[in-house]
C-alpha cells in the first residue's frame, strides 16, 4: 500500500512533455491525443523502469503474486466457492495470526538471521494471558499488556545474548524454543485447556466485524487518498528543488491501482459480513512498521546490518542494540499473533504455538519475497505470502484434498520462492560484475 | 614547522593475540599534504589505517590531533575529529542504494522520518563533483562497477568535510582512467587544505602525488622519504629491506648509527 517513493528515479523528462508550436495550434481533439500520448509515454517509462529492475534482479513481490493468481484461479476452478465472499473473508481473518508472527520473522530475516522461538513465544503469550484471565481474574487488557510484553522480554533476553555473544540467532533460538515452550507448559500446570471468554476483548479480535459498508469503503478512500497525498507532496518538493521526480501520470496510476485493489476488498468484505477487526489491525500493523523500516533511522540500520554487518559497524552503527531489538520486535509480534491465534479458537492449549505455525511463519515471509540472506525485503511479504499459504490451505479443505498433499504443494512453492530468492541475488551480483 | 601536525602518532603498538602488528610506530600527517604510506605485504599499513579510523584501537602510544593528545576507541571518535577513511574493502552495505550508502549512520532527517530528497539532492551535488558517470543513486550498491562503487565509497568518506582523508589502496581495483580520476581528486583535495595518508603499491602514483613518504616494514617505520628528493631506489629498497643486513632492527636505530 504505502509501496512509497523509494524507487523514484522514474525518467522526470516524461513530464516534460514540452509544448510545441505545433500544439499550440492544436484543437480539442489534439489535446486529447497530446494526453493519451503522454500518458502512453509514462506507461512506456513506468515498463522500461521495472524491466531494467527485474534484470538487475530485483524481482520484488512480483513472483508471489503470480502465484497468488495460479493458486486463486486453480481453486476456483476446483470449486467455485472458493472466491465467494464467504470464503475470502474467513481467509483474510485466518492469515491474521500467523501473519503477524511472519511480520516479525521479516525484521529477524533482514538482519540474515531466523527465529525459532516465534511458536514458543506465541503459545507463550497466549499462556500468560489466560492464566491471568481466566483463571486469576486480572482484567483482560491488563492481562493483555502482560501477556504482550512478556513476549517483548522473551525476544529481548534472546536478542541481547544474540548480539553479545555473536552465536548465530537460530540456535539462540532454538534454545528459545525450548525453554518458552517448558515455561508454557509450566504456567498452565496440569489444567491442560483453558477457555476463554467467547465475549471478551481478546475473542473479539477475530470475531468483531465493521458491519457498516461505510467503515471498508472509508477506509479503502483515505488509504489510496494518504498514498496519492504523500506521493504528491514528495513530488512537489523535489519540483521545488529541481530534483528528478515521478510524473503525475505514474503518482496517479499507483493511487488509482491501490484503489482497486482496496474497493474491491473492500466490496467483497462487505457482501459478508463487513470489515473484519483482525485484518484491519493486520494491514495497520504491517503498513506502520513498513514505514518504520524504510523511513527512519531505525529501519535504515536494520537493513544496512543485512546488507554488511562489519561495514555498519565501521560506519558507528550500534549493531548490538539493533540486533536486540530485532529479535524484540520479532518476539512482540510473535505475542501477538499467538493472542489472535487464541483468538480464533477462543481456547488456549498445551499445543499452542506447537505444529507447524513456526514453519508456515517463516514459510510466509520468504515465499513473500523477503531474503533469506538478509538485507531484501517488506513487511507486506508477511501479508502476500501468507495469503498464498492459507489460500492453499482453504482451497485444500474446501476440495476435500488431504493436509499431506496440501504440505507438498505447500513446500514446492517454499522452494520455489527460496530458488527465486537465490537467482535474483545471484543475478544482482553478476549485474554488478559486468 | 610552526603549526602542529593535523595527526601525530608517538609510539602506537598494535596486537592481534601473540602477533605483534605494530610497534612504536611514529607518523605525521600535516594539513595540505600527501603522505604516502608504504611497505610489503604484511608491513601492518592496513593495521594502522584501522587503529588510525578507530575501527582497531591502538593498544599503546600517543594519537595527537592538532597537537592535543586524543583517544580514538570507536568509530565515531575519528569521524567526530575529522578523519575519514575509505577502507580497502570499501565498507559498503550492497543492498543498499547509493544514497543510503553515503549517509548510512548520519541520515539526514525531517519530521523523524528520513528526508530521501535532501539526502539525494546533496548526493548528486557531491558526485557531481567527483566524477563525470555519476552511478544511478538508486540503485543498489552490489549492482554497481567496482569504479563506481570506489567512487561511492570516496564520496561518502567526504560528506562530513573531514580534515584528514585515509585512502587504503583507493586505486587498486580501479582502470587506468578512473585512476588518473582519484588521484586528479587527491590533488584536489589537498589543496584544499585536507591532509591525506595514501597506501598504495603503485610507485608511479606516489612519485607524482605524495610529498613524504612513510615506510613501513615488519610492523615497524623503516624510514621517511621526501618524494621529491628521494629515488626510487632508495624508498623501493627500504620497503623490501635491502638496505638493511638485519631487517628487523628498527629505522631510527639504524639512522643513529
Amino acid at each position: 500500500m504505502v509501496k512509497g517513493t523509494r524507487d523514484t528515479a522514474d525518467d522526470p523528462r516524461t513530464e516534460a512533455a514540452a509544448p510545441t508550436a505545433e500544439a499550440r495550434r492544436a484543437d480539442r481533439g489534439q489535446v486529447v491525443a497530446r494526453a493519451m500520448d503522454s500518458c502512453a509515454r509514462a506507461m512506456e517509462s513506468g515498463v522500461a523502469f521495472s524491466r531494467r529492475k527485474l534484470r538487475a534482479g530485483e524481482l520484488g513481490s512480483l513472483p508471489v503474486v503470480l502465484v497468488l493468481a495460479v493458486v486463486w484461479i486453480t481453486f476456483q476452478s476446483l470449486n467455485e466457492n472458493f472466491l465467494s465472499p464467504r470464503n475470502l473473508s474467513n481467509l483474510s481473518v485466518d492469515i491474521v495470526g500467523t501473519g503477524l508472527i511472519a511480520v516479525g520473522i521479516v525484521f529477524v530475516l533482514l538482519l540474515g538471521e531466523l527465529d525459532l522461538s516465534v511458536g514458543s513465544i506465541s503459545g507463550l503469550a497466549a499462556a500468560v494471558f489466560a492464566v491471568l484471565n481466566v483463571n486469576n481474574g486480572v482484567p483482560e487488557w491488563l492481562a493483555l499488556v502482560i501477556a504482550v510484553l512478556a513476549g517483548t522480554a522473551a525476544g529481548t533476553v534472546q536478542g541481547y545474548s544474540f548480539a553479545r555473544t555473536r552465536v548465530p540467532a537460530f540456535v539462540v533460538t532454538l534454545a528459545g524454543l525450548l525453554t518458552w515452550n517448558g515455561l508454557m507448559l509450566y504456567i498452565l500446570g496440569t489444567s491442560g485447556t483453558i477457555n476463554l471468554d467467547e465475549n471478551g476483548l481478546v475473542a473479539d479480535l477475530t470475531s468483531y466485524y465493521f458491519t457498516h459498508d461505510s467503515v471498508a469503503y472509508g477506509l479503502a478512500a483515505v488509504s489510496a487518498g494518504i498514498v496519492f497525498l504523500v506521493s504528491y507532496q514528495d513530488r512537489r518538493r523535489r519540483m521545488a528543488a529541481h530534483m528528478p521526480h515521478r510524473s503525475l501520470q505514474v503518482i496517479v496510476v499507483r493511487a488509482g491501482g491501490l484503489a482497486v485493489v482496496a474497493f474491491a476488498t473492500a466490496y467483497l468484505l462487505n457482501r459478508f459480513q463487513g470489515l473484519p477487526l483482525a485484518l484491519l489491525i493486520f494491514l495497520v500493523v504491517v503498513a506502520g512498521l513498513d514505514v518504520i523500516l524504510r523511513r527512519t533511522h531505525y529501519g535504515r540500520q536494520v537493513y544496512a546490518l543485512g546488507g554488511g554487518i562489519e561495514a555498519a559497524r565501521r560506519a558507528s552503527l550500534h549493531v548490538t542494540r539493533v540486533q536486540t531489538a530485532v529479535l524484540a520486535v520479532s518476539g512482540t509480534m510473535a505475542a501477538v499473533g499467538g493472542l489472535f491465534l487464541a483468538s480464533r479458537i477462543t481456547s488456549v492449549s498445551q499445543s499452542s504455538g506447537s505444529g507447524v505455525l513456526l514453519l508456515n511463519a517463516i514459510a510466509a515471509a520468504v515465499i513473500g519475497g523477503t531474503s533469506l540472506f538478509g538485507g531484501r525485503g517488506s513487511t507486506w511479504s508477511a501479508v502476500l505470502g501468507m495469503l498464498v499459504i492459507q489460500s492453499i490451505a482453504s482451497g485444500m479443505a474446501i476440495t476435500d484434498t488431504p493436509a499431506a498433499v496440501q504440505f507438498m504443494i505447500t513446500g514446492g512453492v517454499l522452494f520455489a520462492a527460496v530458488v527465486i530468492d537465490a537467482l535474483s541475488r545471484r543475478s544482482q551480483e553478476a549485474h554488478g560484475r559486468a | 614547522m610552526s603549526a602542529p601536525p593535523l595527526l601525530a602518532l608517538h609510539g602506537v603498538c598494535k596486537r592481534y593475540g601473540a602477533v605483534e602488528v605494530l610497534e612504536d610506530i611514529e607518523l605525521e600527517v600535516h594539513a595540505g599534504q600527501v603522505v604516502a604510506l608504504l611497505g610489503d605485504n604484511g608491513a601492518g599499513k592496513s593495521t594502522l589505517v584501522k587503529v588510525i579510523s578507530g575501527v582497531a584501537p591502538a593498544d599503546r602510544g600517543v594519537i595527537e590531533w592538532e597537537g592535543r593528545t586524543v583517544h580514538i576507541r570507536r568509530p565515531n571518535d575519528a569521524r567526530d575529529l575529522g578523519i575519514a577513511t575509505v577502507f580497502q574493502d570499501l565498507a559498503l552495505c550492497g543492498n543498499l542504494d547509493v544514497v543510503g550508502n553515503l549517509f548510512l549512520g548520519r541520515e539526514i532527517r525531517r519530521f523523524g522520518f528520513l528526508d530521501e530528497m535532501e539526502m539525494e539532492r546533496r548526493t548528486l551535488q557531491l558526485l557531481e563533483q567527483l566524477t563525470r558517470g555519476v552511478p544511478e543513486l538508486r540503485a543498489p550498491v552490489v549492482s554497481l562497477s567496482s569504479g563506481q562503487r570506489q567512487t561511492v565509497a570516496i564520496a561518502r568518506s567526504l560528506l562530513g568535510d573531514p580534515q584528514l582523508l585515509l585512502l587504503d589502496e583507493p586505486t587498486a581495483a580501479l582502470g587506468l582512467q578512473q585512476t588518473t580520476e582519484v588521484m586528479d581528486l587527491v590533488d584536489q583535495l589537498r589543496d584544499r587544505g585536507l591532509g591525506v595518508l595514501l597506501i598504495s603499491h603503485n610507485m608511479g602514483d606516489v612519485k607524482a602525488l605524495a610529498d613524504r613518504a612513510a615506510v613501513l616494514r615488519l610492523g615497524r617505520n623503516n624510514g621517511f622519504f621526501d618524494v621529491n628528493t628521494a629515488s626510487q631506489e632508495q624508498i623501493i629498497s627500504s620497503i623490501t629491506g635491502a638496505t638493511e643486513n638485519t631487517p628487523r632492527r628498527p629505522a631510527h636505530q639504524e639512522s643513529g648509527w
